[in-house]
């Protein structure tokens, strides 16, 4: 037609076609996702750019300005000791954040290298790692966690140092119980993608099967995992404060979102702000996540979006 | 249903649990110093008598050995003896778990409260205004982590409205009605935190489970027979779309049982969570290893409940 041949080259110039502009451009349609990615900018820009800009020392002691309200001198007031409780939650947001973000991958290595594993095989070796999964899955995460960390700090604690150690630990079994539902996930599309012609295609062209894995399946199983490692992030950074919040996790002298909550809670007739920060802090950043993975989901998982 | 459906998952459940009671003690076996420390730094008990207890309790056997002997300890009740409370750990889990028991399932029945009607209705509209405010809803509700909605709601209601208790007890004042509602008035807030966090992650499942029902052929043919919209909803759409969030009520047990040390540790009620936390800051090893047990049973008899429940409400699952 006519028409078509006029209308296409200028429709070429205003829409090239790009699978990422059109996952931005359907991430962008949800407006709260775009909001929270704000935030999220802002807590981190926050917590790695704050100790230059806010220099007060997270353990300066000063019995004169103990429990005091916020002020210009302490944006967020001081804890007990009169230390700054903004400088605390700068430091702490650094560890929160990048637990979060280290668990993640922990999990999501784990994750796809068993769910590869058992998409690629069939038989025995792909129910026994599904079983495993099926396992891992009714464990009791938290008292589970618990458990490991009561068992074990001391340990890498000697070997690590103190803040090392635990860091280690807790990512490793935060990210050791979290692989399950990526593995599902990347097993669930290696299944279905491993039939699709364009797969049988290569294979016939001699391709070998790392590379059928590594440049044709897992590329394109990889949108519902990258969502899933998001939320996972928000799940870690729970888990972690979690700890922190139990007296469990790191120790006293390296404050966590968690940790602050912690110390705050039993003061909360005279000092509720301090509560309140950290608690604010944890909860935007668990929220601005799950909003974004939301987001990522609608961007990149387009089958599901109804 | 046939009671082989009901034993075909019983023998399911069976290799799961010796599965966990295989990786808590693998967990044990791993872990640096010894489950008799406290003997080592009691300085009354001497060298020989700690040797010879080892010997006793065959610590320096193989590892098959000490598990199959560990696990068969375990299934008899004799999970030993709480170093710190000198009291047998079977017994001092007994007296706590009823009351994690019902702080659990008032709130479950909490959450299922909210979310179904809410799901329900998001569901029966989407992308109405209600349906997005329900969503943004529930996103906070399960960003938001139990033990801050906890201290929010003691800062509200015990510190600045003086109208709830801080702490659980045992021990409640008043006899009568006096006595119920002030065992209702301590339970209020730890149920309200548990029930609003699994509320809020149920509802967007009831509303995807209810949009998964609402698009098939049976449902159309309802409303083409000019039955009411209220009457297709409630009678032929919820009915079916509630199968499946039997089984996420089940299968989320798991994060429950978090959430629920995590109440039981700030609200200090007097269950299992909080005497695992209280057992760990005192190294008591008996006690966190029989409450671990005790969550991992609990976990396995929940996903075994659950596939039942699931063979009972949609038979095609049972001839399977």
């Amino acid at each position: 037609m006519a028409g078509s041949t006029l209308a296409s080259p200028s429709a070429e110039k205003t829409e090239r076609f790009s699978p990422t502009r059109d996952a931005w451009r359907r991430f962008c349609r949800h407006r709260l996702a775009v909001v929270s990615l704000g935030v999220l900018a802002v807590l981190v820009i926050g917590v790695v750019l704050g100790p230059f800009v806010w220099r007060l020392a997270i353990n300066d002691i000063d019995f004169a300005a103990q429990l005091k309200a916020p002020s210009l001198a302490h944006p967020f007031g001081t804890d007990d000791l009169g230390q700054d409780i903004l400088a605390r939650l700068i430091s702490g947001g650094r560890i929160s954040l990048a637990v979060g973000l280290a668990a993640m991958l922990v999990a999501v290595v784990v994750g796809v290298v068993v769910g590869a594993t058992a998409g690629m095989s069939r038989g025995p070796v792909d129910a026994g790692l599904m079983w495993l999964a099926d396992l891992f899955l009714s464990l009791p995460q938290l008292p589970l966690l618990l458990l490991i960390i009561y068992l074990f700090r001391d340990t890498l604690k000697s070997i690590l140092g103190p803040e090392g150690g635990v860091f280690v630990l807790i990512v490793a079994v935060i990210g050791g119980l979290r692989w399950m539902p990526v593995a599902r996930l990347v097993r669930a599309q290696f299944l279905s993608l491993r039939e699709k012609e364009f797969v049988e295609a290569a294979r016939a062209l001699g391709a070998s099967r790392l590379r059928l894995v590594g440049h044709h399946i897992l590329p394109n199983a990889l949108g519902p995992v990258i969502v899933a490692g998001t939320i996972d992030v928000a799940n870690a950074i729970i888990a972690e404060s979690t700890l922190s919040f139990l007296g469990l996790g790191f120790p006293p002298d390296i404050p966590t979102w968690g940790r602050v909550l912690f110390d705050a809670k039993d003061y909360l007739d005279v000092a509720p702000y301090w509560a309140l920060f950290p608690g604010s802090a944890i909860f935007l950043a668990v929220l601005s996540i799950n909003f974004i993975g939301d987001g990522l989901r609608d961007a990149l998982d387009p089958r599901r979006v109804m | 249903m046939s009671t082989d459906f009901l034993l075909r998952r019983i023998m399911i459940a069976i290799p799961s649990l010796l599965g966990i009671s295989v990786v808590l003690f693998t967990v044990l076996a791993l872990a640096p110093g010894d489950p008799f420390g406290e003997l080592v730094t009691n300085p009354n008990v001497p060298a020989e008598v700690r040797l010879a207890l080892r010997a006793k309790f065959g610590l320096d056997d193989p590892v098959h050995l000490r598990y199959i002997r560990w696990l068969w300890a375990m299934l008899q009740g004799d999970w030993g003896f709480s170093f710190v409370s000198r009291v047998n750990v079977d017994t001092l889990i007994l007296q706590r778990l009823p009351t994690t028991i019902s702080v659990i399932g008032a709130s479950q029945l909490l959450a299922i409260l909210i979310a179904v009607p809410v799901g329900v209705l998001a569901a029966a509209k989407p992308y109405s205004m209600f349906d997005q405010i329900a969503n943004t809803f529930a996103f906070i509700g399960f960003s938001l982590p139990t033990f801050f909605t906890g201290l929010l709601l003691i800062l509200v209601f015990s510190v600045n409205l003086n109208w709830l208790p801080i702490v659980y007890s045992t021990e409640i004042a008043g006899h009568g009605m006096a006595y119920v509602w002030n065992a209702v008035r301590q339970a209020i807030m730890p149920v309200a935190v548990l029930g609003l966090f699994q509320g809020a992650s149920l509802v967007r499942y009831v509303r995807s489970s209810v949009l998964e029902v609402i698009k098939l052929d049976f449902v159309t043919t309802a409303r083409s027979k000019g039955i009411g919209e209220r009457k297709v909803l409630v009678l032929h759409v919820v009915r079916n779309a509630l199968i499946p969030v039997v089984t996420l009520v089940a299968l989320q047990m798991p994060i429950v049982f978090g959430g629920a040390i995590v109440t039981e540790q700030i609200f200090r009620v007097p269950g299992i969570g909080s005497l695992l936390i209280s057992a760990m800051l005192a190294n008591d090893t008996p006690v966190i290893m029989g409450v671990t047990f005790v969550f991992s049973c609990l976990v396995v008899f929940f996903n075994l409940l659950a596939d039942v429940l699931y063979g009972w409400l949609d038979p095609r699952i049972a001839l399977r």
